[in-house]
Protein backbone atom coordinates (compact mmCIF):
# COMPACT_ATOMS: atom_id res chain seq x y z
CA UNK A 1 0.00 0.00 0.00
CA UNK A 2 1.08 3.80 -1.00
CA UNK A 3 1.48 5.67 1.29
CA UNK A 4 0.93 9.19 1.45
CA UNK A 5 3.56 11.32 3.00
CA UNK A 6 2.20 14.25 5.09
CA UNK A 7 4.81 17.10 4.55
CA UNK A 8 5.81 17.83 7.92
CA UNK A 9 4.73 21.23 9.43
CA UNK A 10 6.76 23.19 11.94
CA UNK A 11 4.88 23.25 14.86
CA UNK A 12 7.11 26.85 15.41
CA UNK A 13 5.01 30.33 14.99
CA UNK A 14 6.81 33.61 14.06
CA UNK A 15 7.02 35.49 17.18
CA UNK A 16 8.81 38.58 15.89
CA UNK A 17 5.11 40.58 15.62
CA UNK A 18 4.06 39.42 18.75
CA UNK A 19 7.16 41.11 20.33
CA UNK A 20 6.94 43.89 18.69
CA UNK A 21 3.18 44.24 19.86
CA UNK A 22 4.19 43.73 23.31
CA UNK A 23 7.09 45.84 23.68
CA UNK A 24 5.08 49.22 22.17
CA UNK A 25 2.58 47.99 24.40
CA UNK A 26 5.02 48.28 27.28
CA UNK A 27 6.82 51.87 25.95
CA UNK A 28 3.12 53.44 26.26
CA UNK A 29 2.75 52.11 29.64
CA UNK A 30 6.53 53.37 30.95
CA UNK A 31 5.80 56.51 29.25
CA UNK A 32 2.26 57.06 30.35
CA UNK A 33 2.76 56.13 34.27
CA UNK A 34 3.22 58.80 36.35
CA UNK A 35 4.80 57.36 39.91
CA UNK A 36 2.83 58.56 42.93
CA UNK A 37 4.82 60.05 45.97
CA UNK A 38 5.29 58.08 48.32
CA UNK A 39 2.02 58.77 51.18
CA UNK A 40 3.08 58.43 54.69
CA UNK A 41 -0.58 58.52 55.16
CA UNK A 42 -3.00 57.22 53.01
CA UNK A 43 -5.92 59.74 52.34
CA UNK A 44 -9.32 58.61 50.19
CA UNK A 45 -10.41 61.65 48.56
CA UNK A 46 -14.54 62.52 48.19
CA UNK A 47 -16.02 63.00 44.66
CA UNK A 48 -17.13 65.85 42.88
CA UNK A 49 -18.28 66.65 39.73
CA UNK A 50 -16.22 69.59 38.87
CA UNK A 51 -13.27 68.65 36.58
CA UNK A 52 -10.49 71.61 36.96
CA UNK A 53 -6.50 69.73 37.10
CA UNK A 54 -5.17 69.72 39.81
CA UNK A 55 -2.01 71.88 39.59
CA UNK A 56 1.34 70.23 40.39
CA UNK A 57 3.68 72.96 41.37
CA UNK A 58 3.77 76.11 42.67
CA UNK A 59 1.19 74.98 45.43
CA UNK A 60 1.09 74.07 48.72
CA UNK A 61 -0.80 70.67 49.53
CA UNK A 62 -2.80 70.35 53.49
CA UNK A 63 -4.03 67.41 54.08
CA UNK A 64 -6.45 65.90 56.42
CA UNK A 65 -6.14 61.85 56.86
CA UNK A 66 -9.16 59.66 58.69
CA UNK A 67 -7.82 60.01 62.32
CA UNK A 68 -8.21 64.40 61.92
CA UNK A 69 -3.91 64.68 61.25
CA UNK A 70 -2.81 67.62 59.34
CA UNK A 71 0.01 67.79 57.10
CA UNK A 72 1.69 70.17 54.92
CA UNK A 73 3.09 69.20 51.79
CA UNK A 74 4.96 71.64 49.39
CA UNK A 75 4.72 71.14 45.37
CA UNK A 76 7.63 72.77 43.91
CA UNK A 77 8.42 70.00 41.34
CA UNK A 78 10.98 72.64 39.25
CA UNK A 79 12.74 74.85 41.78
CA UNK A 80 14.37 73.12 45.25
CA UNK A 81 14.99 76.64 46.60
CA UNK A 82 11.40 76.74 47.66
CA UNK A 83 11.95 74.09 49.99
CA UNK A 84 15.18 75.84 51.45
CA UNK A 85 13.35 79.10 51.98
CA UNK A 86 10.43 77.78 53.89
CA UNK A 87 12.36 75.14 56.37
CA UNK A 88 14.73 78.30 57.06
CA UNK A 89 12.06 80.89 57.45
CA UNK A 90 10.67 77.81 60.14
CA UNK A 91 13.65 77.59 61.66
CA UNK A 92 14.15 81.34 62.40
CA UNK A 93 10.62 82.53 63.35
CA UNK A 94 10.29 79.13 66.10
CA UNK A 95 14.26 79.03 67.20
CA UNK A 96 14.29 75.66 66.20
CA UNK A 97 18.06 75.58 65.92
CA UNK A 98 18.05 73.02 62.89
CA UNK A 99 21.21 72.07 61.37
CA UNK A 100 22.03 72.90 58.11
CA UNK A 101 21.65 69.14 57.23
CA UNK A 102 18.75 68.81 58.78
CA UNK A 103 17.04 71.49 56.85
CA UNK A 104 19.06 70.34 53.68
CA UNK A 105 16.61 67.00 54.58
CA UNK A 106 13.25 68.74 54.19
CA UNK A 107 12.28 68.83 50.81
CA UNK A 108 12.97 64.72 50.99
CA UNK A 109 10.05 64.74 53.30
CA UNK A 110 6.64 64.69 50.98
CA UNK A 111 4.20 65.21 54.00
CA UNK A 112 5.51 67.53 57.26
CA UNK A 113 3.25 66.18 59.79
CA UNK A 114 4.92 67.13 62.74
CA UNK A 115 4.58 70.16 66.01
CA UNK A 116 7.52 72.07 65.94
CA UNK A 117 9.03 70.46 68.61
CA UNK A 118 9.01 67.36 66.67
CA UNK A 119 10.34 68.51 63.57
CA UNK A 120 14.07 68.29 64.88
CA UNK A 121 13.51 65.05 65.33
CA UNK A 122 12.11 63.93 61.77
CA UNK A 123 14.46 66.03 59.62
CA UNK A 124 17.18 64.30 61.53
CA UNK A 125 16.04 60.78 60.90
CA UNK A 126 17.02 59.76 57.35
CA UNK A 127 13.67 59.50 54.84
CA UNK A 128 13.93 55.42 54.25
CA UNK A 129 13.21 55.69 58.34
CA UNK A 130 10.51 58.27 58.61
CA UNK A 131 7.61 55.43 58.15
CA UNK A 132 8.33 54.39 61.51
CA UNK A 133 8.29 57.75 63.23
CA UNK A 134 4.68 58.70 65.09
CA UNK A 135 3.23 61.50 63.27
CA UNK A 136 0.80 63.38 65.05
CA UNK A 137 -0.26 65.72 62.66
CA UNK A 138 0.49 69.79 62.59
CA UNK A 139 -1.43 71.34 65.68
CA UNK A 140 -4.25 72.76 64.34
CA UNK A 141 -7.58 72.68 66.71
CA UNK A 142 -6.45 75.19 69.00
CA UNK A 143 -6.71 78.64 67.74
CA UNK A 144 -4.26 80.24 70.15
CA UNK A 145 -1.56 78.05 68.80
CA UNK A 146 -2.55 76.80 65.14
CA UNK A 147 0.57 76.13 63.65
CA UNK A 148 -0.40 75.51 60.00
CA UNK A 149 -0.70 79.36 59.79
CA UNK A 150 3.16 79.18 60.79
CA UNK A 151 3.85 77.24 57.48
CA UNK A 152 1.49 78.98 55.20
CA UNK A 153 3.43 82.59 56.28
CA UNK A 154 6.41 80.86 55.13
CA UNK A 155 4.99 79.34 52.61
CA UNK A 156 3.92 82.39 51.35
CA UNK A 157 6.98 84.40 51.81
CA UNK A 158 8.62 81.85 49.70
CA UNK A 159 6.69 82.01 46.81
CA UNK A 160 6.21 86.14 46.98
CA UNK A 161 5.48 87.39 43.50
CA UNK A 162 4.27 83.92 41.98
CA UNK A 163 1.02 82.08 41.85
CA UNK A 164 0.84 79.63 44.69
CA UNK A 165 -2.07 77.65 44.65
CA UNK A 166 -3.46 76.30 48.13
CA UNK A 167 -4.67 72.57 47.82
CA UNK A 168 -6.42 70.74 51.04
CA UNK A 169 -7.00 67.41 50.51
CA UNK A 170 -8.96 65.71 53.00
CA UNK A 171 -9.98 61.97 53.61
CA UNK A 172 -13.50 61.23 53.85
CA UNK A 173 -13.98 60.11 57.05
CA UNK A 174 -11.69 63.24 58.69
CA UNK A 175 -14.32 65.37 60.33
CA UNK A 176 -15.45 68.96 60.02
CA UNK A 177 -13.71 70.72 62.94
CA UNK A 178 -9.90 69.62 61.58
CA UNK A 179 -11.65 71.33 57.69
CA UNK A 180 -12.53 74.50 59.53
CA UNK A 181 -9.18 74.36 61.61
CA UNK A 182 -7.27 74.79 58.24
CA UNK A 183 -9.62 77.14 56.80
CA UNK A 184 -8.91 79.57 59.70
CA UNK A 185 -5.53 79.18 59.42
CA UNK A 186 -5.28 80.15 55.37
CA UNK A 187 -7.84 83.08 56.12
CA UNK A 188 -5.96 84.55 59.39
CA UNK A 189 -3.13 84.54 56.26
CA UNK A 190 -5.57 86.70 54.28
CA UNK A 191 -5.19 83.35 51.52
CA UNK A 192 -9.54 82.70 50.41
CA UNK A 193 -9.70 80.76 47.53
CA UNK A 194 -8.83 77.39 47.71
CA UNK A 195 -8.91 74.18 45.73
CA UNK A 196 -10.54 70.65 47.25
CA UNK A 197 -8.26 67.41 45.62
CA UNK A 198 -11.16 65.60 44.66
CA UNK A 199 -11.91 62.32 42.49
CA UNK A 200 -14.26 63.14 39.65
CA UNK A 201 -17.51 61.81 39.70
CA UNK A 202 -20.35 61.72 37.03
CA UNK A 203 -22.68 64.49 36.43
CA UNK A 204 -26.60 63.48 37.35
CA UNK A 205 -27.96 64.28 33.72
CA UNK A 206 -30.18 67.23 33.29
CA UNK A 207 -29.06 69.12 36.35
CA UNK A 208 -28.25 73.18 35.81
CA UNK A 209 -24.77 72.32 35.81
CA UNK A 210 -25.33 69.61 33.24
CA UNK A 211 -27.08 71.95 31.12
CA UNK A 212 -24.48 74.64 31.54
CA UNK A 213 -21.33 72.32 30.62
CA UNK A 214 -23.82 71.08 27.54
CA UNK A 215 -23.98 74.28 26.42
CA UNK A 216 -20.19 75.52 26.67
CA UNK A 217 -19.19 72.11 24.54
CA UNK A 218 -21.49 73.02 21.73
CA UNK A 219 -20.06 76.64 21.04
CA UNK B 1 55.73 28.60 15.00
CA UNK B 2 53.94 25.34 14.10
CA UNK B 3 50.92 26.07 17.07
CA UNK B 4 49.44 29.12 14.07
CA UNK B 5 46.35 28.20 13.00
CA UNK B 6 46.31 27.97 9.25
CA UNK B 7 42.95 26.27 8.79
CA UNK B 8 41.32 29.35 7.47
CA UNK B 9 44.07 29.29 4.63
CA UNK B 10 42.65 26.61 3.34
CA UNK B 11 39.19 26.35 4.40
CA UNK B 12 37.63 26.58 1.03
CA UNK B 13 39.06 23.20 0.22
CA UNK B 14 37.51 20.40 1.39
CA UNK B 15 39.22 17.53 2.10
CA UNK B 16 37.13 13.76 2.22
CA UNK B 17 38.34 14.29 5.82
CA UNK B 18 37.18 17.90 6.79
CA UNK B 19 33.66 17.39 7.78
CA UNK B 20 30.86 20.37 6.68
CA UNK B 21 30.41 22.88 9.50
CA UNK B 22 26.70 22.64 10.35
CA UNK B 23 25.03 25.55 9.57
CA UNK B 24 23.28 27.37 12.97
CA UNK B 25 19.91 28.87 12.65
CA UNK B 26 19.68 32.24 13.53
CA UNK B 27 16.13 32.22 14.69
CA UNK B 28 16.32 32.33 18.20
CA UNK B 29 13.65 31.43 20.94
CA UNK B 30 11.69 34.66 21.70
CA UNK B 31 9.19 33.01 24.70
CA UNK B 32 11.12 33.97 27.14
CA UNK B 33 11.35 37.70 26.22
CA UNK B 34 7.72 37.83 25.71
CA UNK B 35 7.27 36.13 29.16
CA UNK B 36 9.28 39.04 30.23
CA UNK B 37 7.72 41.61 28.17
CA UNK B 38 4.04 40.67 29.69
CA UNK B 39 5.36 40.63 32.60
CA UNK B 40 6.33 44.38 32.79
CA UNK B 41 3.48 45.35 30.61
CA UNK B 42 0.91 44.03 33.76
CA UNK B 43 3.30 45.81 36.29
CA UNK B 44 2.97 48.80 34.88
CA UNK B 45 -0.83 48.71 33.93
CA UNK B 46 -1.33 47.76 37.70
CA UNK B 47 0.94 50.66 39.00
CA UNK B 48 -0.59 53.28 36.02
CA UNK B 49 -2.43 56.03 37.84
CA UNK B 50 -4.42 56.90 34.99
CA UNK B 51 -7.23 58.99 36.58
CA UNK B 52 -5.41 61.85 38.05
CA UNK B 53 -7.18 64.07 40.86
CA UNK B 54 -9.24 66.76 39.94
CA UNK B 55 -10.36 69.90 41.70
CA UNK B 56 -13.52 71.95 43.27
CA UNK B 57 -12.75 75.54 43.43
CA UNK B 58 -13.49 77.25 47.07
CA UNK B 59 -13.56 80.58 47.86
CA UNK B 60 -14.71 81.88 51.05
CA UNK B 61 -15.20 85.61 52.78
CA UNK B 62 -12.81 87.35 54.62
CA UNK B 63 -14.20 87.20 58.84
CA UNK B 64 -16.15 90.78 59.40
CA UNK B 65 -16.18 91.87 63.26
CA UNK B 66 -18.14 94.34 62.12
CA UNK B 67 -21.95 94.19 62.91
CA UNK B 68 -22.83 97.08 59.96
CA UNK B 69 -20.72 95.56 57.13
CA UNK B 70 -22.10 91.45 57.48
CA UNK B 71 -23.90 90.65 54.45
CA UNK B 72 -27.71 91.15 55.01
CA UNK B 73 -29.59 88.60 53.23
CA UNK B 74 -33.90 87.70 53.38
CA UNK B 75 -35.27 86.02 55.17
CA UNK B 76 -37.42 84.38 53.33
CA UNK B 77 -35.35 83.39 50.19
CA UNK B 78 -32.76 81.84 52.48
CA UNK B 79 -32.37 77.76 53.12
CA UNK B 80 -29.90 76.67 55.73
CA UNK B 81 -28.47 73.09 55.66
CA UNK B 82 -27.18 71.32 58.88
CA UNK B 83 -24.82 68.52 58.33
CA UNK B 84 -24.75 66.32 61.00
CA UNK B 85 -23.60 62.57 61.62
CA UNK B 86 -24.30 59.49 59.38
CA UNK B 87 -24.45 61.02 56.31
CA UNK B 88 -28.10 62.82 57.44
CA UNK B 89 -28.87 66.53 56.70
CA UNK B 90 -31.10 68.91 58.39
CA UNK B 91 -32.71 72.02 56.93
CA UNK B 92 -34.93 75.07 57.64
CA UNK B 93 -36.26 77.71 55.27
CA UNK B 94 -36.13 81.21 56.82
CA UNK B 95 -35.73 81.58 60.40
CA UNK B 96 -35.80 78.57 62.43
CA UNK B 97 -39.17 78.20 64.41
CA UNK B 98 -39.52 74.97 66.74
CA UNK B 99 -42.53 75.91 69.12
CA UNK B 100 -45.91 73.97 69.81
CA UNK B 101 -47.43 73.53 66.25
CA UNK B 102 -44.92 75.33 64.38
CA UNK B 103 -41.98 73.39 63.43
CA UNK B 104 -39.82 74.35 60.17
CA UNK B 105 -36.85 72.40 61.19
CA UNK B 106 -36.63 68.97 59.14
CA UNK B 107 -34.26 66.03 58.32
CA UNK B 108 -33.19 65.13 54.94
CA UNK B 109 -30.66 62.87 53.87
CA UNK B 110 -27.75 64.10 50.57
CA UNK B 111 -30.10 62.07 47.98
CA UNK B 112 -33.02 64.46 48.68
CA UNK B 113 -31.61 67.33 49.50
CA UNK B 114 -30.90 68.72 45.62
CA UNK B 115 -35.01 68.22 45.04
CA UNK B 116 -35.26 70.85 48.03
CA UNK B 117 -32.96 73.28 46.86
CA UNK B 118 -34.13 72.95 43.31
CA UNK B 119 -37.53 73.47 44.75
CA UNK B 120 -36.33 76.34 47.23
CA UNK B 121 -34.73 78.20 44.28
CA UNK B 122 -37.64 78.27 41.94
CA UNK B 123 -39.49 79.74 44.99
CA UNK B 124 -37.46 82.28 45.39
CA UNK B 125 -36.89 82.54 41.23
CA UNK B 126 -40.82 83.07 41.08
CA UNK B 127 -40.71 85.61 43.43
CA UNK B 128 -38.17 87.70 42.11
CA UNK B 129 -39.58 91.89 42.19
CA UNK B 130 -37.54 93.61 39.71
CA UNK B 131 -38.63 96.80 41.31
CA UNK B 132 -36.56 96.14 44.64
CA UNK B 133 -33.45 94.65 43.33
CA UNK B 134 -30.43 96.02 42.90
CA UNK B 135 -30.51 97.01 39.15
CA UNK B 136 -26.48 97.09 39.12
CA UNK B 137 -26.00 93.72 39.99
CA UNK B 138 -28.80 92.09 37.99
CA UNK B 139 -27.40 93.79 34.89
CA UNK B 140 -24.02 92.58 35.56
CA UNK B 141 -25.78 88.85 35.94
CA UNK B 142 -27.62 89.00 32.60
CA UNK B 143 -24.32 90.41 30.68
CA UNK B 144 -22.87 87.22 32.33
CA UNK B 145 -25.00 85.21 31.17
CA UNK B 146 -25.57 86.28 27.93
CA UNK B 147 -21.71 86.16 27.09
CA UNK B 148 -21.98 82.72 28.39
CA UNK B 149 -24.38 81.73 25.91
CA UNK B 150 -27.57 81.20 28.01
CA UNK B 151 -30.78 80.62 26.22
CA UNK B 152 -32.65 82.12 29.45
CA UNK B 153 -30.32 84.59 30.14
CA UNK B 154 -33.30 87.45 30.92
CA UNK B 155 -34.27 84.89 34.15
CA UNK B 156 -30.59 85.08 35.22
CA UNK B 157 -30.42 87.54 37.81
CA UNK B 158 -33.81 86.21 39.64
CA UNK B 159 -31.76 83.74 41.99
CA UNK B 160 -29.92 86.73 43.13
CA UNK B 161 -31.64 86.47 46.40
CA UNK B 162 -31.39 82.55 47.24
CA UNK B 163 -28.61 82.05 49.77
CA UNK B 164 -28.03 78.51 50.64
CA UNK B 165 -26.03 78.49 54.25
CA UNK B 166 -24.41 75.61 55.16
CA UNK B 167 -23.11 74.39 59.00
CA UNK B 168 -21.81 71.46 59.07
CA UNK B 169 -21.51 70.35 62.85
CA UNK B 170 -18.66 68.81 64.29
CA UNK B 171 -19.66 65.42 63.28
CA UNK B 172 -19.88 65.89 59.96
CA UNK B 173 -17.54 64.57 57.74
CA UNK B 174 -15.06 66.35 55.32
CA UNK B 175 -16.90 63.90 52.49
CA UNK B 176 -20.32 64.86 53.87
CA UNK B 177 -19.02 68.81 53.38
CA UNK B 178 -17.55 67.86 49.77
CA UNK B 179 -20.63 66.69 49.10
CA UNK B 180 -22.92 69.60 49.90
CA UNK B 181 -20.37 71.91 47.93
CA UNK B 182 -20.48 69.61 45.02
CA UNK B 183 -24.70 69.93 45.16
CA UNK B 184 -24.15 74.15 44.74
CA UNK B 185 -21.94 73.61 41.81
CA UNK B 186 -24.70 70.86 40.46
CA UNK B 187 -27.56 73.29 41.15
CA UNK B 188 -25.61 76.55 40.11
CA UNK B 189 -26.26 78.14 43.43
CA UNK B 190 -24.43 80.81 42.88
CA UNK B 191 -24.47 82.53 46.52
CA UNK B 192 -23.94 80.12 49.66
CA UNK B 193 -22.12 80.24 52.77
CA UNK B 194 -20.06 78.08 55.18
CA UNK B 195 -20.81 78.87 58.54
CA UNK B 196 -20.26 77.52 62.09
CA UNK B 197 -23.58 76.26 63.62
CA UNK B 198 -25.38 77.64 66.81
CA UNK B 199 -25.77 75.94 69.82
CA UNK B 200 -29.32 75.96 69.57
CA UNK B 201 -29.66 74.52 65.96
CA UNK B 202 -26.80 71.51 66.91
CA UNK B 203 -28.94 70.98 70.06
CA UNK B 204 -32.23 70.09 67.68
CA UNK B 205 -30.02 68.40 65.57
CA UNK B 206 -28.92 65.95 68.31
CA UNK B 207 -32.27 65.93 69.68
CA UNK B 208 -33.64 64.73 66.33
CA UNK B 209 -30.29 62.24 65.72
CA UNK B 210 -31.74 60.48 69.53
CA UNK B 211 -35.01 59.96 68.03
CA UNK B 212 -34.27 58.85 64.84
CA UNK B 213 -31.94 56.12 66.58
CA UNK B 214 -28.63 57.71 64.38
CA UNK B 215 -25.18 56.41 65.80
Amino acid sequence: MPSIKMPKKSTDTDMTPFVDIAFLILSFFIMATKFKPPETVEIKTPGSVLSQPLPAKNAVMISMDSLNRVFFTVLSENDTKKYDAIIQGINTSQNLGLTPAEMANFKNVYMTGVPFSGLKQLLATPVSEQAKLRLPGIPVMDSANNQLIWWIQQAKIAFAGQTLNYLIKGDNNSKYPAFEAVLNALKKNDEFKYKLVTSLDGLPDGSELDKVQKRSKKK
Amino acid sequence: MSSVDTSSDDSHKKGPGVKKAKKLSTRVDMTPMVDLGFLLITFFIFTATMSSPTTLPLNMPKDVEDEKKKTEVKQSSVLTIILGKGNQVYYYEGQLEVSEGKNNFKSSNFKDIRKIIIDKKKDVMSRFNAATADPESCAAEKELAKKNGDPDWENACKDMDFVVIIKPNEEATYKNTVDILDEMAINQVKRYAMVKVLPDENGLVKLTEASNGIK
